[in-house]
């Protein structure tokens, strides 16, 4: 059971191999001028969780982090 | 002069003649070194820490506390270079930390990111084809590195930087000198120089006549030299430095791929009928060849702990790619050559920002040639009878001379 999760990039890190693009296309995209990573979703759908993660592992930059999806009722942003 | 104790410690890289090209370290080497962090003796009778598990490799490689630049002092370098003999280094972002590094690599990002690569995967299938017709017409026997594996990527990266590939001769043979740790230093330098000279007047000639054409030395004359962001020299060296890593690699990538798949008859069937599966087939023999087989070096510029040691600010430190792709707590039976493993996280191009820019590159081009080999080709077998192939021991990027093949 994977729960849901938000993701984060840090695009001052990513180094635009595009490992994440080739792993969840559905949520990651590289920007045309730069190369470098896009939230397509920061709240990816259910069955790209598990791929999500693995583009975590794959990132060779650590520019990718996921955290759990707060519940509904607290809306508050860190 | 040779510090007593330091003959105690095993040489690496070692050398063994006998070892079969498919794989990168017997099983003597292997307990010998896989630590998981040993001690090592480099052939400039330097010492330094080999990190082998896939998980301290990439830690290591992710670490800022460790530097890619060649030039500080105690760098962990494979062959004597004398001090000062370094030569021009401006643009060789491969051996930058931090800022610099970043501020280079991010001008060709965009370039080799997967969108563009498909771009062109039409000239990299004209280009295999026009690879194997030669192989065609000048066997069987033939040899299969002459014909396909040196060409392919070098006419595919020769077509995207915009340089001519009728100078082939000339900068192979220069860009297999920079890689060869045997190859003496006087003649490094000359040829670094001869290389830097060549790319210069191709620049020169772009900037100066204002002549863009659709490659990828224009658009960065126009977009990063005109504007002042980039200096022609620094141009020159990110030139270089992607024509030798452009068709170094994947030339030995597809040559060593072929020797393997043959002695796998079925999978070289299965690359024919599910072209589908080969970006997996691809990955795997990334992982299971991991022709970057020295290692990647690099200098802790801070004391980091790494599998359970200390590795001191001055040491120098070694991930070796090869091990970490067989490390059994992430690839089950790693010793085997599987196509449908999951093998994404093998790595063969490295890890942390220096991870290679060109991978999607080399995918497509791997993925291209071997298909179609397989296609146009399906009775290909190897016309090597006996003895050794001719394999490049003394290269830091491993692969065959030469490759005989009948059909
Ligand atoms: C199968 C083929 C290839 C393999 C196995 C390979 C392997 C590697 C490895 C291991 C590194 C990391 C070096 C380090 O961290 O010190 C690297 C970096 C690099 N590769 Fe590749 N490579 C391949 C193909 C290519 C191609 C086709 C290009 C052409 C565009 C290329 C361009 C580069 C560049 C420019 C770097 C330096 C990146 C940086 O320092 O930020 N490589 N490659
Ligand atoms: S995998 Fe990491 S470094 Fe590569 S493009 Fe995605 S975020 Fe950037």
């Amino acid at each position: 059971m994977s729960g849901a999760v938000r993701v984060r990039v840090d695009r001052d890190r990513c180094c635009g191999a595009g490992n994440c693009v080739v792993t969840a296309p559905e949520v990651f995209d590289q920007d045309d001028e730069d190369g470098l990573v896009l939230l397509r979703r920061a709240e990816p759908p259910a069955g790209t969780v598990d791929r999500v993660r693995l583009a975590v592992e794959l990132c060779p930059a650590g520019a990718i982090s996921v955290v759990p999806r707060p519940a509904p009722q607290h809306s508050a942003t860190p | 002069m040779t510090v007593a104790p330091l003959t105690d410690l095993p040489l690496w890289p070692p050398t063994n003649l006998d070892r079969d090209p498919l794989v990168p370290l017997d099983a003597g080497e292997r307990r010998r070194f896989a630590g998981p962090v040993t001690r090592v003796r480099l052939p400039t009778d330097a010492t330094a820490w080999l990190v082998t598990r896939h998980a301290d490799v990439k830690q290591m490689l992710r670490h800022p506390g460790f530097s890619a630049d060649l030039t500080r002092p105690g760098f962990p370098l494979l062959r004597r270079i004398p001090p000062g003999a370094f030569g021009d280094r401006r643009g060789g972002f491969i051996r930058m930390d931090g800022a610099e590094h970043a501020r280079l690599r991010r001008m060709l990002t965009a370039e080799f990111m997967i969108r563009n690569v498909r771009r062109i995967e039409p000239l990299i299938r004209q280009t295999v084809d026009r690879a194997l017709d030669e192989l065609h017409a000048a066997g069987p026997p033939a040899d299969l590195v002459a014909h396909v594996a040196l060409p392919v990527p070098s006419m595919v990266i020769c077509h995207l930087l915009g340089v001519p590939y009728a100078d082939h001769d000339f900068f192979q043979e220069r860009s297999r000198t920079l890689i060869d740790r045997d190859a003496p230093p006087e003649r490094v330098q000359r040829h670094v120089r001869e290389l830097r000279d060549y790319l210069h007047r191709l620049v020169e000639a772009r900037v100066a006549t204002g002549e863009r054409t659709d490659d990828l030395l224009s658009r960065l004359a126009r977009d990063r030299v005109d504007t002042g962001e980039l200096a022609v020299d620094e141009l020159v060296g990110m030139a270089v430095l992607l024509l030798i890593a452009g068709h170094e690699t994947t030339a030995n990538m597809i040559g060593l791929s072929t020797l393997l798949l043959l002695r796998h008859p079925a999978r070289y069937a299965a690359l024919r009928d599910d072209p589908g599966h080969a970006d997996g087939l691809v990955d795997e023999l990334l992982r299971y060849l991991s022709i970057v087989r020295t290692g990647l070096p690099r200098l802790a510029t801070e004391d980091v702990e790494i599998g359970g040691r200390l590795i001191r600010a001055g040491e120098g430190a070694i991930a070796v790619l090869s091990l970490a792709n067989r490390d059994r707590a992430i690839f089950d039976r790693p010793d085997e050559f599987d196509p449908y493993r999951a093998a994404q996280q093998h790595v063969a191009f490295g890890f942390g920002v220096h991870q290679c820019i060109g991978q999607p590159l080399a995918r497509a081009e791997l993925r291209i040639a071997l298909v179609e080999l397989a296609r146009r080709f399906p009775r290909l077998r190897s016309a090597t009878t006996e003895g050794r192939l001719p394999t490049r021991d003394s290269s830091v990027v491993y692969g065959l001379d030469a490759l005989l093949v009948t059909w």
